[in-house]
């Protein structure tokens, strides 16, 4: 088995990359403007489709079939598409992708693409790799052309520089967009949006290679479907000669009609509308109508690896929409370079794991970044239960060590040993409460304690501690046993 | 009917007042309460860190404990989500105790799914003459479904000026060992709670699992060291068990 | 083109069948029989197909307009009066190939068809002023979506995307209820297809809408009603 590589990897554990990102003010008050106002548009436009959870079960059935028979389809894929004009390739890994697309790109002669969104291509780092052979990939959605002005990395899966507010968007756009008319840029976000047309049109209309992702491949027909916004996407998919779509083995979708449920479930979730403004598909190539060279580049890169564990496989159902990350708290406190990889959140915390194998940089302390609230379940539109995932993979984590020394395995054995046996138990209830009693003289005026010793310490750093209570229930339903019931009063405060 | 208490191991240890005001509240309306002594703790934090094979034992204990009981209740939230929704995964390689965990775990309730559906009762008898807001934890929010139920029985307290609490369905960052391993993550959600808590003016905040109350009243508490009049964090058990007498 | 390397095909799909699941999944389909789907049951009278109609013909307006589109309605006779109205003192209009020359016989600008003589180039649609009128195979009332195909009054995907202003004409025949309904309708799914939803827009700055990037800026849509 091939684990995932390219932008997967987080190089710092989280907790740390977390500390050093919840010390930026203004990135918590973006990211909660962003989250909260999102969250409260796709609950509206859920809320008017009464059919919503039949959908959510289909979706998730639809991809579950496509991973039961994901190599029937992708032949089928591959044949449909090639009989339309197309040409597919495939591709183990991040470097075997990013070779054979620049290598394409290099027949052609051109030494500028145009890209439109797509995660599968962030997943490889091609632009990187494009940048090494000098050629120039310019990104045309607009959160990535904002990221990729500032130099900066993407925060989020659909809105890559959701970490930015207005103000900072047009002080990027000032300083880093050429040719930008210095008079007409406010902070107004028609005029940012204006500020971004004006720049690429001419791009648009003449390049020569666009590389894209997909959406959705349709098996039956060899269809590729793009969902977007702005029309950056309809530019580079209809305009260039040469068209490349980056796919992730897992896009599949079994027949053209399936796209009925996703058409519905997938804006809905990602951007809170009953519909984004521009969907296309593509089979081949049509003549007289949008590129005449098309390459469909299909790529594994740790799929194959996902595939294999009978828990974790659900990530793989995953349409990107980003519901997950929007409802997240975590997400929110922390914004998605936090986690490392190109995928954050709740679903990168289970994806980007998987993809890599655990031992890749710091990807084994994902699957720890979230307090298993349950709200990105509730959002995901393919029903991915993710906290049913996490424990998984903190499982095969933990099962994996088994053989090593660990001061937490010691002491949940130990608590496990002392919890299913009631006499251990009760002793040890006795030994807590007997050792809490000093600690009762320091305590404020609500019971509380404000400092323990480590590991205990981590808690007391920000909140008070409870103390054990004077007599345990279980004492105190002795004693209530031996006066006979009621009379004993409570334990109260 | 025999209903026994799961009164958890944190209640156990740390807030023994929450079980005894289920004891009360379910003894005034007439009802038997037996407490199994052989009970312990439900495995979560075992489960929830991966350790399962620690966490199997604890599983096979609490079906021995209370398989022979018309209805068992908790007032926890996070716990009864523990046994309805993952003991079947925990015990799923192991058929006999899947079996017995299918059988049982219908029965085990959070305190108010057993008022309002199995007893069909809102108004216990409580008075509480204070201002309260209820923060619905996530386990009892997003896995039971416990929905408006702790609200109604909240509502039929008389002298209870319930008030709503802004962004209520938002996670107040406790998570079990999420609160240690990510302390500082827990930090900023905490801060944010109970902002939210304090902006309502109650006096109290309630919820149904005192491991999240732990954290919030925690935080509260930090908080009230220099801003004496911070609301308090209580089970809303004790709620329920309050009466004319003791307002 | 063809070098295609296939061991790291064959080693893909070997691999994938090494590992995935061996259970068959059967797919639920209850959306389709839901309360949005299914519509009404049984075949509708002529009576109750008009009143319905007419309602999915108001859910249709009030989506586009929500999106900021410029809609009007005209009976089938108005249509030229009503394109000429709503293009005003646009001085060029783009038509595809199959546009029914009616749609343009009360406008007075100049007229370009695609494909007559030559194919219009991406300057020519760049071009100030410049506005496109084309029909659409399927108009989809819940979610204020237009489906084009490419057919003969639709043209290639250009024509709609390149000029700034775009004025597509349905027919009330076209509006149907719900995305499955107009997938079923397309005639061929492998014909290059465009779903157009309101002018172009992003949600990319604070995750709240604004209308107008690189697409059209302006979508005017005629209902034509009986």
């Amino acid at each position: 088995m091939t684990t995932g590589t390219g932008n997967i990897v987080a190089p710092l554990p989280f907790p740390t990359a977390a500390r050093r990102e919840l010390a930026d003010g203004q990135l918590r008050a973006n990211l909660r403007r962003a989250t909260h106002t999102i969250r409260d548009k796709r609950l509206r436009v859920v809320g008017e489709v009464p059919d919503w959870p039949a959908l959510r079960r289909s979706g998730a059935a639809i991809k579950d079939d496509v991973l039961a028979r994901l190599p029937e389809l992708l032949e089928q894929f591959e044949a449909a598409a090639t009989a339309a004009g197309a040409t597919v390739h495939w591709a183990r890994d991040a470097t075997e992708a990013c070779t054979l697309v620049t290598e394409l790109v290099q027949r052609t002669g051109s030494t500028e693409v145009v890209k439109v969104k797509s995660m599968a291509t962030q997943e490889i780092g091609l632009n990187e790799a494009l940048a090494e052979v000098g050629i120039e990939a310019v990104e045309t959605d607009l959160a990535e052309l904002i990221v990729q002005l500032a130099d900066d990395t993407p925060s989020h899966i659909l809105v890559p520089a959701i970490h930015y507010n207005r103000r900072q968007i047009r002080d990027i756009f000032a300083s880093r967009m050429p040719g930008v008319d210095l008079d007409k840029l406010t902070d107004d976000p028609p005029a940012l949006a204006e500020a971004a047309r004006r720049h690429l049109r001419a791009k648009f209309l003449s390049a020569k290679v666009a590389i894209s992702g997909a959406n959705f491949a349709v098996a039956e027909t060899g269809t590729l479907v793009v969902v977007e916004s702005e029309g950056n996407g309809r530019m580079c998919l209809t305009l260039p000669e040469t068209l490349i779509s980056v796919v992730g083995v897992e896009k599949l979708l079994p027949t053209f009609r399936d796209l009925e449920v996703f058409l519905q479930l997938l804006p809905r979730s990602s951007t809170g509308e009953r519909m984004n403004p521009y969907t296309s598909l593509w089979t081949g190539v049509t003549p007289g109508d949008g590129p005449q060279t098309l390459h469909i580049v299909l790529v594994d890169n740790g799929r194959t690896e996902t595939l294999a564990d009978p828990v974790g496989r659900q990530a793989l159902r995953c349409i990107r929409c980003s519901a997950c990350l929007n409802v997240c708290p975590v997400y929110e406190r922390v914004g998605g370079h936090a986690y490392g990889s190109v995928y954050p959140g709740p679903i990168g915390a289970i994806l980007s794991p998987q993809m890599t194998g655990p031992d890749a940089g710091a990807n084994r302390t994902l699957p720890y970044a979230s307090t298993l609230c349950g709200a990105c379940f509730d959002a995901c539109p393919v029903r991915i239960d993710i906290p049913e995932v996490l424990v998984h993979l903190r499982q095969r984590g933990v099962d994996a060590r088994r053989g090593r020394p660990s001061a937490e395995r010691t002491a949940m054995r130990a608590l496990a040993w002392t919890m299913r046996d009631r006499r251990r138990y009760a002793a040890a209830l006795r030994a807590a409460r007997r050792g809490a009693a000093p600690l009762r003289l320091v305590t404020g005026a609500r019971g509380q304690v404000r400092r323990l010793p480590w590991p205990l310490s981590a808690w007391t750093a920000s909140r008070d501690a409870p103390l054990p209570a004077g007599r345990t229930f279980r004492d105190w339903w002795a004693g209530r046993d031996r006066t006979g019931g009621e009379g004993t009063g409570g334990d109260r405060g | 009917m025999r209903i026994a208490l799961f009164v958890t191991c944190v209640n156990d240890l740390v807030f023994p007042a929450t079980g005894q005001a289920v004891v009360r509240v379910l003894e005034r309306l007439g009802h038997t309460v037996e407490f199994p002594v052989e009970q312990s703790c439900c495995g979560q934090m075992h489960a929830n860190s991966g350790y399962r094979a620690e966490a199997l034992p604890l599983v096979r204990n609490f079906v021995d404990t209370f398989g022979r009981y018309d209805a068992v209740v908790a007032p926890s939230g996070s716990c009864v989500a523990m046994v309805r929704e993952s003991y079947p995964r925990l015990a799923g390689p192991d058929p006999e105790l899947a079996a017995a965990v299918a059988e049982l775990a219908p029965r085990v309730h959070e305190l108010s799914e057993l008022l309002v559906d199995v007893l069909g009762v809102t108004d216990v008898g409580a008075a509480f003459p204070h201002r309260v807001t209820y923060h619905p934890t996530c386990h009892g929010l997003r896995m039971l479904r416990l929905g408006d139920r702790p609200l109604r029985l909240l509502r039929a307290v008389r002298g209870l000026d319930l008030v709503e609490l802004p962004g209520a369905e938002e996670c107040c960052g406790f998570g079990g060992t999420f609160a240690v391993k990510n302390a500082d993550v827990s930090a900023a959600m905490l801060a944010d709670k109970c902002a939210a808590v304090c902006d309502t003016g109650a006096a109290y905040v309630a919820a149904a699992d005192n491991s999240c109350l732990a954290h919030i009243g925690g935080g509260l508490s930090r908080r009230g060291r220099s801003t004496p009049g911070a609301p308090r964090a209580v089970h809303y058990a004790e709620i329920l068990a309050s009466t004319e007498e003791e307002a | 083109m063809g070098t295609v390397d296939r061991s790291a095909r064959d080693e893909i799909l070997a691999r994938i069948r090494a590992v995935r699941p061996d259970e068959p999944v059967s797919v639920p389909r209850e959306y389709r029989t839901g309360p949005v789907a299914g519509g009404t049951v049984g075949e509708p009278g002529e009576a109750e197909a008009a009143a319905l109609d007419g309602e999915l013909i108001e859910l249709l307006v009030d989506r586009l307009v929500d999106y900021r589109a410029t809609v009007r309605r005209c009976a089938p006779q108005d249509v030229p009066g009503a394109l000429a109205e709503l293009l005003g003192e646009v001085p060029t209009v783009v038509v595809p190939p199959g546009a029914p020359v009616r749609w343009l016989s009360a406008y007075l600008g100049r007229i370009r068809r695609d494909g007559d003589p030559e194919p219009l180039t991406v300057a020519d649609l760049d071009a100030p002023g410049v506005a496109v009128v084309t029909g659409c195979a399927v108009a989809i009332a819940q979610t204020g979506t237009l489906l084009l195909d490419g057919a003969p009054d639709q043209g290639r995907r250009l024509l709609s995307l390149v000029p700034d202003h775009h004025l597509c004409v349905v027919r009330a025949g076209q509006v149907v209820g719900g995305v499955p309904e107009a997938l079923a309708r397309l005639a061929d799914p492998t014909r290059p297809t465009t779903l157009v939803s309101g002018p172009s827009a992003t949600s990319d700055i604070e995750l709240d809408r604004v209308e107008g990037v690189h697409g059209p800026r302006r979508l005017d849509v005629l209902v034509v009603t009986d």
